[in-house]
Parts: structure tokens; sequence; C-alpha cells
């Protein structure tokens, strides 16, 4: 199983007594402000868990993966996750299953 | 504290996306927005601390990545230890926020002068 935005939502009724629009727009909000400050350019820095941060790709050669034909990965901006030193210990303390 | 749009560029922290969100729901008080995104963070970081993995469409899905053991070094004294396996947090842009993300490539971006 994993998390969704409704979870979170029925958290938001559940322990903070939103009603359940509220707290479905407080989710969507919470998600649309991350992604609107890195598509304009800027950092998210949530402490204890982690920083969205931008870096700038150069174009390199790829390669189709179906038919073989080379063809370059153009210059991009991507979105890179850097987890938080709380975030990192809680996890790490986590086993595992296999 | 001074609002913080203004006296860092191009920095978002959780406070700022507190008052963001406070601009936008006036309806609520302020402390419920603050409480509800400390909740969601918690019930994320919960998550994964459990080894449940998060998917929010649009944005991005988060996972556990293991790391197998090695053999490590202190830096200040050169000595090896053994470091064991572990797990580490990995997220992975979903297709809309890789796409508005790419649309501003080649503008300026600040990155951190730390």
């Amino acid at each position: 199983m994993a998390l969704t935005k409704a979870e979170m939502a029925e958290q938001l009724f559940d322990e903070l007594g939103l009603n359940k629009r509220e707290a479905k727009e407080m989710v969507e909000m919470f998600f649309e402000k991350i992604k609107g400050s890195l598509e304009e350019g800027g950092q998210v820095k949530l402490s204890g868990f982690g920083n969205f941060d931008l870096r700038e790709k150069k174009q390199r050669p790829g390669r189709n993966p179906k038919t073989g034909e080379e063809i370059p990965i153009s210059a991009r901006r991507v979105v890179t996750f850097r987890p938080g030193q709380k975030l990192k210990a809680r996890v790490e303390a986590y086993v595992g299953r296999e | 504290m001074l609002p913080q749009y203004l006296d860092r560029e191009n920095e978002v922290t959780k406070s700022d996306l507190i008052e963001a969100i406070a601009k936008q729901q006036s309806h609520l008080p302020s402390r419920d927005v603050e409480l509800a995104v400390k909740c969601i963070l918690e019930q994320m970081s919960q998550a994964l601390a459990s080894g449940e993995r998060i998917e929010i469409r649009g944005f991005g899905s988060f996972s556990l990545h293991y790391r197998p053991p090695r053999t490590g070094r202190n830096p200040k004294t050169g000595e090896s230890v053994a470091l064991s396996g572990k797990y580490v947090p990995h997220f992975k842009p979903g297709k809309e926020l890789r796409e508005r993300v790419n649309s501003n490539a080649g503008r300026e971006i600040q990155t951190d002068s730390k």
C-alpha cells in the first residue's frame, strides 16, 4: 500500500477536524505550492523532511531503447530531492522485509 | 519574523508555504494551516519510516532504496569501519512536475550559495 492524497486528507479530517472539502483542498494546495515554486525556479526547503533542488542538465547522448537508434537527450532542468537528517535517520531505522 | 518571500530570493521554506496557503484559504486560521502542513509532512515521514511508498499523481513518488553494507573510512583517522546496509528515501518526480520545471529551463535558478 502507498500513502496517497486521499489518505492525507482523511487524516486532516480525523486529526484536525477540517471538513472533507477543506482537507482535500489543503493537500492539493500543499503540493501545488511546491510545484509552483519549483516551476518558478525556487528551491523548496522543508525542515525535518528534505529539500527539493533544481539542477540544469546538459545535453547528452541517448538511445531509443526499442529501436537502438541514437538520439541526443536534450538539455533540461530537473528536480532532485535531498532528504534531511531527521528523515534519513528515521528511514535508516527501518529494517526492511527481506 | 519578517515575511520571507521578500528577503530571501528563490528559496521557499515550510513557513513560506504555510503563509502562501493561509493567504488563499483566508477562512481558515493560519494556525490550522500550519498544523495541516505539519500533519502532511509527518504522515509522509511516517510512511517512509515504516517502509511504505508515497504516490502523489502529478507530483511524484517517494520510495526507499536499499544501500548494501560497505566498508567505510573514518575521514579523520583513516581507520576502516564496517557500515551496515540501510535504506534511503528516494523521490521520482511525476510527469507534470517534470514538464513544468523543465518549461523554465535556461532561465535563472538561484543555487544555494552556502
